[in-house]
């Protein structure tokens, strides 16, 4: 009898195990199948039937790829593009959520509803007129063009400003007996106390930035401006006899998304499924 | 509140708008003023070429007798087929991971990085598997699915169906952690004394688990049709501006784009926006209608 249920106990661990690894397969197997790819020498990339594990493993592509195209600046510029992006983008909302939250002001719910009215009026042509906008500006072909119209979020000033909501009363109440400046009271109190959800924040604009290609290939006129995924995606077509490079260059784009989510997975999860159950 | 603010009042007041003003700045210029810069726009003919004019009703007369426009707007509806088969396989995905069984965990985790990566890359890695000599024939023909190689991204009637693909594949990671998110959100007690009462596993099943869930399955079958209007970026990198191979990819976000952006007839481009966004109009209200006898209030 307990044999039985022992064995019956089994076989269901071995079946989930099972459709475990498999989905786990379709989940990764374009990227695998990518990365094996990158690591072939050119003869055995167009082998049929495919060579699912390359021999020899061979990191020629890597180091060529650098040397074809100028995969640096495309690494300096997504790293640049990333960087002031996702600091404009925390800083300004955090700034623009702080007051939103904790102080009484002639006008605030004016503001706030303007802000919430963004988020439900459809916005049919905004690609369209920002491009406008982002010429008249003399920002064409520039990275200040490609990242001031994602520089504020109406959501994270949403996610931001709930976190401030929740900060205890006591807590600012305790600074302003210490007579700190109102600056001293945002920066030094509550700053720190809603962290988790700038981290929160810095996570998804550090997501939006780095995967971002659309609005980089409509602002940016120069290809050497460009950052790895619209430069990927305007080599691909220039370079598809030849895609061991590309896959190469497509690898190296995605590793330092998926480092820092394995590192910080928790966050990931949490802050992306977290912010749309609320 | 005729009396004046006192002096404490009047400087937070003035912090606080120094603290806004950028923020402010910014939604002004890139989010407010295109929402309402782009209802007149819809009326002119404002493109590179031409001095602009007031057209009146023009270009929403010409978008509904552009072919490529209507066969987009097809496409762009087609393309709702997603939603139901990612939730699907999302809830049984997340059913799969709702276990204790060890490493679960680094499944989950692994299921989740498709989600973190870029859709350009994404896209790329599936285009070098539906080449024709490629791995994804390979595996089919090995399996004796198919006889001869399928052209995926070369046969019109393939083409927008291995997009869809694309676009669910890389969703799911997503969707299933929310689902499970939910699954976990049922008491345990509730399943177990359904249990005591004689309820059978498939009475669980129907009475308690589904109906908890649906809260989930509306929110993320909102979040997915909105995604699925939106599509571009997969689109784009397999088949091009043009929605290669003849017009069998081309969705109205693509075609927008190119209107704009090659054509440079940003007057058009806005109007077409426009419709398409008065079409999600139409849906939402239709969801919204729906889901408050589901129950989205949940959530509030």
């Amino acid at each position: 009898m307990s044999s039985a249920a022992n064995l019956k106990k089994i076989v269901t661990a071995a079946v989930v195990y099972a459709l475990l690894v498999f989905t786990a397969l379709v989940c990764l197997g374009p990227f695998l199948w990518l990365l094996s790819t990158s690591l072939k020498v050119n003869a055995n990339v167009y082998q049929f039937p495919p060579q699912l594990i390359p021999r020899p493993v061979n990191f020629k592509n890597f180091a060529d790829v650098f040397r074809i195209m100028p995969l640096w600046i495309y690494i300096k510029n997504t790293v640049f593009m990333t960087g002031l992006g996702v600091a404009l983008n925390a800083a300004i909302c955090t700034m623009t959520a702080y007051p939103l939250a904790r102080i009484v002001f002639p006008a605030r719910n004016v503001i706030f509803y303007a802000i919430v009215s963004t988020m439900i009026l459809p916005n049919a042509a905004g690609m369209i007129v920002n491009f406008i906008v982002i010429q008249k500006l003399h920002l064409y072909n520039t990275l200040l063009g490609v990242v001031l119209p994602s520089a504020v979020s109406v959501f994270n000033i949403f996610l931001l400003r709930q976190a401030f909501i929740t900060v205890p009363g006591e807590m600012e109440f305790s600074g302003r007996m210490d007579g700190a400046s109102e600056f001293r009271i945002f920066w030094s109190i509550m700053v720190p106390m809603v962290r988790p959800a700038i981290a929160t924040v810095v996570i998804f604009d550090f997501m939006g930035f780095w995967n971002s290609m659309i609005w980089p290939i409509i602002i940016l006129d120069d290809k050497d401006k460009y950052p790895l995924t619209a430069a990927l995606q305007y080599l691909q077509g220039n370079l598809s006899y030849n895609f061991p490079y590309i896959a190469a260059g497509t690898i190296i784009s995605v590793i330092p998304i998926i480092a820092i989510f394995l590192v910080l997975q928790k966050q990931f999860i949490n802050g992306m499924v977290g912010a749309v159950k609320g | 509140m005729a009396t004046t603010l006192s002096k404490l009042q009047r400087r937070r007041a003035g912090f606080a708008y120094l603290m806004i003003a950028p923020g402010a700045i910014l939604l002004l210029v890139f989010t407010l003023f295109p929402i309402v810069y782009g209802l007149p726009l819809a009326f002119t003919n404002y493109s590179a070429v031409d001095t602009t004019k007031w057209v009146g009703m023009k270009n929403f007369h010409r978008a509904f007798g552009d072919p490529d426009f209507l066969v987009a707007l097809k496409n762009s509806l087609l393309y709702v087929v997603v939603v139901p088969i990612i939730q699907l396989l999302a809830i049984l995905m997340a059913v799969l991971v709702n276990t204790r069984l060890k490493f679960v965990s680094l499944f989950r985790t692994a299921y989740f990085i498709p989600v973190v990566t870029s859709m350009a890359a994404a896209a790329i890695a599936w285009k070098w598997m539906y080449e024709e000599k490629g791995i994804l024939n390979y595996i089919l023909r090995s399996l004796g699915l198919i006889r001869q190689d399928i052209a995926f991204m070369v046969e019109p009637s393939l083409a927008l169906a291995g997009v869809m693909l694309v676009t669910v594949w890389k969703g799911l990671g997503y969707y299933m952690m929310i689902y499970l998110a939910g699954l976990q959100s049922i008491p345990a007690e509730l399943t177990e004394a359904a249990k005591i009462d004689g309820a059978n596993r498939w009475q669980v099943i129907r009475r308690i688990t589904i109906p908890l869930l649906m809260p989930f399955v509306l929110l993320c079958s909102l979040l997915s049709v909105m995604g699925a209007i939106r599509v571009f970026d997969e689109i784009f990198v397999m088949h091009g501006p043009k929605g290669d191979p003849v017009n069998s990819t081309l969705v109205t976000s693509v075609y927008t784009y190119k209107v704009a952006f090659q054509d440079f007839d940003f007057g058009y481009a806005a109007a077409i926006g426009l419709v398409v966004a008065l079409i999600i109009l139409v849906f939402s209200v239709l969801m919204f209608r729906y889901t408050r006898r589901g129950g989205l209030t949940y959530y509030e």
